[in-house]
This record gives structure tokens, sequence and C-alpha cells, in this order.
């Protein structure tokens, strides 16, 4: 090797399979070395398998990675440390309780930093090279996340990491960090490394990307690698599927009937939190009869907002009315009691009892002392059929494809709903299955229901929602009535062009 | 979850929805289901037996002659059955209580000293009131216990609920504090007159002891509330609400609570009610077992219910012969320091070699199901 310093990564036809999902599909893409490589997509394109196999922390299925021409197995972080690439998460990865200094210092090898002394010397000489202020006896817990990353590319470079991956960044951390990152990032690059950019955020992609790989689905859209810069609206495009222009028009609900509508929901000047994500000073009224769509990447507030709406986050500040009554302290279980139900995203974490039957589940909802099976069995059989549910009543529910619980959890909500919340309601579903599912949904907004969902799919935001709420980075948009909405702005507000104009 | 009903029909239509892809049919289930139960109860077993080989090798004795004493010798005379069944009662008590923590997915930890509080809560009415008719002052005694535990595991469930302390962690705190209070009575406010000793409070007047058969330490009204106990938990679980929510928030603690199961009010409700029964334990060991406060007043019986808790998986039907096995065990072993010369913690290394090769078998099965699944 003629200059240790240099890494070319290139992967090879790689997958990795989940269950029954091709997280990655074959993916063949090459990143030199001295260029920053942005890598684009939407949530579950499968980005971050791809950089988690890059850096060990997953075992890949089938392909080959190639580093420097050499084929290689990593089958741990370690592993892919000492073979030169290092990964900073988005959350990062390291012991709060130790200083900054025990952080850098614990995980590395003895040949690298032999003590103490001299790994504070190599911290501060790092940091110095790179713009960053680590202080290094502070614990990390009293860090920001902007510094614990900092802290993280340090400890990588000195574990000796040629090549870097970047999983979203810039999530959380403040718009200085970002910028002092960027610097140290294009440092990097020019000293020869090879840093990987995973981000959905295109502003930042256009600012600091030499080459741009967007992944759909597990797989590489178009000709693989672009240089950039790039067209926005071509990027879209490739994130979100075919051409934005050129695609259908989609065959929409008829809206709902225009009558007036008595308010379910009203947020007064709310004040969210969780974690680094806040939503500022909420007004919001949603109505009885309406759909109401939360578009953004996961993580971007929509959940935050769901959870409000369920009574499962209270907020830090501001009031919620549920039919003009104050449950900004009430319980979820009060929420539940006027009629609030909530249906995750993750089935069978937090929706489902996964070793339960969907008998056994008709059986929890009776209110008797005394089960009585056969009328749970009954109940099940009659679920079944009415919703087409793809299951016995004494199939355990983890049992069931994605679909069939979705479905399940439909079927074991009360006839009558004030409102229902609903996290990716057809995530992971056919298309014959999530129009099963939307028509039973539509049916109770027909019976006054008012619903509110978060999804990830565009078209079925402008399919079925009366009105849109966009989300980015703990942004958000005034509900747009879907006749504003058409998948390009959508798409745009997303990566968070557009927003001045909304914003409210 | 396994009811006798075949349940074909609904099997039929299922099929006829879902013609490409194989449900997870019930027959098949089952037959799996039975399989890999029959594969891990031979592991255990086999690798129990194994194991407690190796450890009699290095004794001078014959494996075989030692086995032979521990598997039968508690069945070979009267007396040898009543003790089996004495300590038997315990067990089951406990068992019965922890089957309803492990349901609600708790590790009641704290169980042996709900039993300490339960015997200590008996011996109140008992050194207060002597002079009560007997069988009303049994049940005060009984129902003191029954509070005594159950206060205690209230606690632990409270630490755990506005605490955010593990109802472990508590009911080991608990525990020592239990035992704390034992040593505190039998050497300060209840000592024997002219002095405390180890061996406990003065014993209980003979006409105060839960009565015996004749020629027997066997207070047949013991075991019977210990099986009483077992069926109503057993009831409870299999065909209450009540017993169905508890499990579900067992098993998923978030969608049950989504579902509307008050899931904070069944873990205290399982963990008062497990401490109940720890507590019966506890007042039984003192009216029928020792008819005093003694220091070891639960005598590890407690942590070995867990262990066979944990080797039944907490279903309660199979907790009454696991029970038997382990007492016999117990009991077959204690005359091997005479008959062979092996000391007879023998049975201690039997039990829990049982219990670590169930959750091993367990592992093994389950990643290989899993595997199977994958290919």
């Amino acid at each position: 090797m003629t200059n240790l310093d240099f890494m070319h990564i290139r992967v090879h036809n790689l997958t990795k399979i989940f269950g029954t999902l091709r997280a990655n599909d074959g993916i063949c893409l090459e990143f030199a070395p001295g260029r920053i490589h942005g890598v684009l997509g939407e949530n579950g394109a499968g980005k971050s398998t791809l950089m988690k196999l890059l850096s060990g922390f997953l075992r890949r299925d089938a392909g080959e990675i190639w580093l420097d021409g050499n084929i290689i197995h990593l089958d741990s972080p370690a592993a892919a440390l000492r073979a030169g690439i290092g990964m900073i998460h988005q959350d990062p990865l390291d012991i709060p309780a130790f200083t900054a200094l025990e952080n850098f210092y614990c995980a590395s090898s003895p040949t690298i930093l032999p003590n103490l002394k001299v790994a504070r010397r190599r911290l501060i000489d790092l940091a110095e090279q790179l713009g960053f202020t680590v202080q290094p006896d502070i614990p990390v817990r009293n860090l920001t996340v902007g510094q614990r990353q900092q802290l993280e590319i340090l400890r990588l470079l000195a574990g000796g990491a040629r090549a870097l991956i970047l999983d979203e960044p810039t999530t959380g951390i403040s718009a200085a960090q970002a910028t002092a990152l960027f610097a140290a990032l294009r440092r990097l690059a020019a000293d020869g490394k090879t840093v990987l950019f995973v981000s959905h955020k295109l502003h930042e992609v256009d600012e600091l990307c030499h080459t741009i790989s967007v992944l759909r689905s597990g797989r590489v859209v178009g000709e693989g690698q672009l240089l950039m810069p790039q067209p926005r609206a071509r990027l879209l495009a490739m994130m979100f599927g075919q051409t934005v222009e050129a695609r259908q028009p989609i065959p929409a609900t008829p809206p709902a009937a225009d009558t007036h509508q008595p308010p379910v929901w009203r947020l007064e000047h709310v004040t969210l939190r969780d974690g680094a994500l806040t939503l500022h000073r909420l007004n919001l009224t949603i109505y009885a009869g309406r759909v109401l769509g939360l578009a953004g990447l996961d993580g971007s507030g929509q959940q935050l907002l769901l959870r409000l709406l369920s009574g499962r986050l209270r907020p830090l500040a501001g009031r919620i009315f549920l039919h003009d009554r104050n449950m900004t302290r009430s319980s979820t279980a009060a929420f539940r009691q006027a009629g609030i139900h909530y249906l995750p995203a993750d089935r069978l974490t937090e929706g489902l009892i996964g070793t339960f039957s969907l008998a056994d589940h008709a059986a929890l909802l009776q209110p008797s002392f005394m089960l009585n099976r056969k009328t749970a069995r009954a109940t099940a059989q009659a679920a079944i059929n009415s919703y087409q549910i793809k299951a016995a009543p004494d199939t355990p529910l983890a049992a069931l494809s994605g679909g069939n619980q979705q479905r399940a959890m439909l079927a074991l909500l009360p006839q009558h709903c004030t409102g229902l919340l609903l996290e990716q309601p057809t995530r992971g579903l056919d298309i014959a299955s999530a129009r099963a599912v939307w028509q039973q949904l539509l049916a109770y907004r027909s019976a006054g229901t008012a619903l509110v969902f978060a999804s990830s799919d565009l078209d079925e935001l402008l399919e079925y929602s009366d009105a849109i709420m966009i989300f980015c980075g703990g942004r958000v948009s005034a509900p747009l009535p879907r006749s504003v909405c058409n998948i390009t702005r959508l798409a745009e507000m997303i990566g968070g062009v557009g927003f001045e104009v909304t914003d409210a | 979850m396994l009811s006798s009903d075949p349940g074909t029909h609904e099997h039929e239509l299922a099929r006829e929805h879902q013609p490409q892809r194989l449900l997870p049919s019930r027959a098949g289930w089952l037959l799996r289901y039975a399989g890999s139960r029959f594969a891990t109860i031979l592991m255990t077993l086999g690798g129990a037996f194994i194991f407690t080989t190796l450890v009699l090798i290095t004794t001078e004795a014959s494996p075989l002659a030692a086995f032979r004493l521990i598997v039968l010798d508690a069945f070979s005379s009267p007396i040898k059955r009543a003790d089996t069944i004495m300590l038997a009662t315990p067990l089951l008590l406990c068992a019965a209580g922890l089957t309803l923590t492990f349901s609600a997915g708790l590790y009641n930890l704290g169980i042996e000293g709900q039993m300490i509080l339960g015997a200590i809560c008996a011996m109140i009415p008992l050194r207060l009131l002597p002079d009560l008719p007997p069988p009303l002052l049994w049940t005060l005694a009984i129902t003191g216990g029954a509070v005594g535990g159950g206060v205690w595991a209230l606690l632990a469930a409270l630490l755990k609920l506005y605490g955010q302390i593990s109802e472990i962690f508590a009911g080991l705190g608990l525990n020592f504090l239990a035992t704390g209070m034992t040593l505190y009575l039998i050497f300060g406010p209840w000592k024997r007159p002219g002095t405390a000793s180890m061996s406990g409070t003065q014993p209980l007047p003979a006409e105060l002891w839960l009565p015996r058969l004749e020629g027997l330490r066997l207070a047949p009204l013991a075991p019977i509330i210990a099986l009483i106990a077992l069926m109503l938990v057993w009831f409870l679980l299999e065909y209450t609400g009540w017993g169905l929510s508890v499990r579900a928030v067992g098993i998923n603690l978030v969608a049950a609570t989504r579902l509307g199961v008050p899931a904070h009010r069944r873990l205290i409700e399982a963990l008062v009610g497990c401490g109940m029964l720890a507590g019966i334990a506890g007042a039984l060991q003192v009216l029928a077992v020792f008819h005093a406060l003694v220091p070891n007043i639960s005598s590890g019986l407690g942590f070995l219910a867990l262990l066979i808790v944990l080797l039944v998986q907490a279903r309660p039907i199979w907790v009454l012969p696991v029970v038997l096995a382990f007492t016999s065990f117990s009991i077959g072993s204690i005359r091997l320091p005479l008959a062979l010369s092996i000391d007879s913690s023998i049975s201690g290394v039997l039990q829990g070699a049982l219990v670590l090769c169930a959750l091993i078998a367990r592992s093994l099965i389950k990643a290989r199901g899993a595997s199977e699944r994958k290919a």
C-alpha cells in the first residue's frame, strides 16, 4: 500500500435481509478517498442498514465489501475500525458517566494510546486540528449531542479511521455546531479521508457533498453515484420514486362532507419536548369527521403530536382541550375513556400482545370478571370475517403478517371512536391490504371520528387526507388543505424547503 | 393458551382465505410445540442427571445408590411422606404466589421477606391473645400473616412504581430488613424468659399448634390451605378476565395499557397477592412447623419456590408435581450422610442443575426454532 491514509471503499451486490424485508438488495457503490459522499433516501430506504454493514454493526447476508482492493469481513465495529472504518451514530454511542478523556481513551488499543497522558495530548491536538472544542475532563453526560459527536469523531480518528460514516449527523445539534462539523469534514476530505454523509436534508447535501447516491427500497436508484451538484427536483424524484411531475394523478378519495363539524381536539400554544426534539407553540384545531395527515421523515415531530393527542405525552406548556374539556393534565386512560384510540406503527411492541390470539384479545376486552371464552372466540371469528383477517381465532398474533396485524388492531377498536391516531397505518402492507385498512378508516370518518395519521408515504397522504401538516426537524406547517398540496411541494417541505411560506 | 377444542372448523375457513401462505395451523403448531416440549424435558433431565452424577463421582459412594435414595427415600415411610408434605406446603404457597408475579412479568425476589413478615405478623395475635379459642386464633394468625406479607409486597410494588426501583432490588432490600426485624424480635422484645437464643422465641403452648395427625409431623390443615391457594391462582389465571389481563401486562405492558388494561394496578395486585400467599406460608411455618418465631423462619424456601416457578414457566398446573419432586429430593437426601456418607446438600445440586438445564434447553430450542424459521 503506497499511502495508508487513503481508503477506497467498494461494495458489490451487498444484501441484508430482515425477515421478509430486503433492507439492502444488491447494492453496488464505490466511495473514493478524499471526497464527501452523500447518501440520500427516505426512511426505510436502507441507508442506515448499508452504513451499519460497512461499519460492522450488522453482518451482510450476501455480497462483498472491498477495501483498497481486498475483500474484507467486518464482523464487529472493532474489526471495522481496525480496517479503518468508523461510524458516528445519530445518538452517540458513548459512556455517559465517563469524562470525555476517559471515553476517548477506554476504547482505544494500547499500541495507539499507551496511557492517559498520551491520550490527553492526542485528544487536544486532534481537536485543535479540526477546530473542535472538547474539554477532556467533563463527563460526557454534561455535553451536548454536538460535542459528543465531535468527541466520537476524534475517538475514531485516533483509533485509525481512514473512512468516517456519519448517520444524520445534524439531527439535534445547533447550527453553529453543524457549521463546525461541515468545516471539519471538508478538512478531513482534503486530508484524503473518505467521508460518507447520510442525510435526508437536501440543502446539507447540496452544500457539502462531492457525490451523491440515492437509495430507495433497499436499492441504489438510477445509474448509481452522481457528481454534485444536481438539480433538487431530480434528487427528489429519485428519493420518492418516478419523476415527480410525470406521476399519475392520484385517485383521491372524495373529501369529507362540507357540513359544519364540531372540533375534537383544540391545542392552545402547546409546546412539546421529547429528547432533542421540541415543537413550539402549536395552535391547532382538529375536527370530527376529517382526516389530518402528518407528513415528514421519521422523528421530525409527528410522533410527538400523536402522543400528545392520545395523552401519552404531556405538554411542557399550553393547553389541550378535548370536546372543550381541558385535558392538559389527564392520563392516557382518561383519553381512552373519552374515545381516543392510538394505533402505533410498531404493532407488536406497542399495539398487540404477540403471544395472545385474537380470541385472547377479545377476551381481554370483556368487561366481566369471568372469562367467556366461547363469546370471545365468536367475537374473534366475527372480526376475522368482517375484517378479512387471515388467521384462526387461536393463532398467536405474532404469527400473522403485518397487514393482518394492522387489521386485527382495527378490529379490536370499539364501534364508536371520538378520535383515531394512527402511526404509519399501512407501513409494510401490500396495496390490497392498505386499501382494506383505509376502507375501515374511512368508515370511521363517515361516522364522525376525527382521524390523524402520520405516514411516510406521500401518495397515501395525498389520497386520504383532508388536510396535511408537514414536519421537518421540529418545524411544523399549518394544516394545508389537500387541494393546495402536491407531491413536489410535500417532498420539498419534508426536506425543509419552502417552509417560510407557511410557517405559522 | 391451549384449550382442548381442536378448532378445525375455523381452520378450514382460514385456509380458504389464504391459499398461498401456509397458515401457522394449530395442529402443526401443537405438534411442534409438543415436540419441543418433549425435547426440553429430555435435555433438562439428562443434563441435570449428568451434572449431578459428575458431582457424585467425586465421592466414594455409588451414584446410582445415591440417586435411589434421593428420588425414592422420601416415599419409604409414613413419617417421611408426612415430612415431604409439610415441606411442600410453604413451597406450594410461595410457588402459587410467584406464579402470579411471574405472569405479570415481575421477579419477586422479595418473597423471603414477605414470608418472614407473615411469620412475624402471625405471632402478634398468638402472643397478645393466647386465651382466645384456638380455631379463632389460627384464623387470626393466618390472616395476620397474609396482611403482613401483603404489606411487605405492597412496599416493593410502590417502590417499583413510584420510586423507579426494580422489584428485584426492592425485594432483596426488604428481605434484609425482614431478617433484621426477626432477629431484633427474637433477641429483644420477644426473647425467651431468661436468655435469648438463636433457637427462637419461647415455643407456643401445644394447644395453639395446628393439630397434627397421630405420631406424625403432618398438620393436614396446612397442605389443604396450600392446595386451595394453588387452585385459586390457577382458576384466576385461567378463567378470569383479571388473570388474563395480568398475563397481558406481563407479556407487553405497553400494548396492554393501550388496550385499556390498568397495568399498574395489575402489577400491584399480583405482587400483593403473592405477598399474601407467602405471608400465609410464613404463618403456617409458625403454627404448624416451628411453633415459634425462629431466625431462619423462611429457610430459603421462598428462593427455592422461585426456582420452581422459573422451571415451570409460571404454569400453575405444573407447580404441584414439581414442588412434590423437589421436596422429595430434599427429604430423600436427608439419609445420605448416614447411608452413604454424602452430604445431603447434593439435593440442592440436583434441584439447581434441573433449573439451569431447563433454562439452557429452552434457549437452545428457541434458538434452533428461530434459525429454522429464518431458513
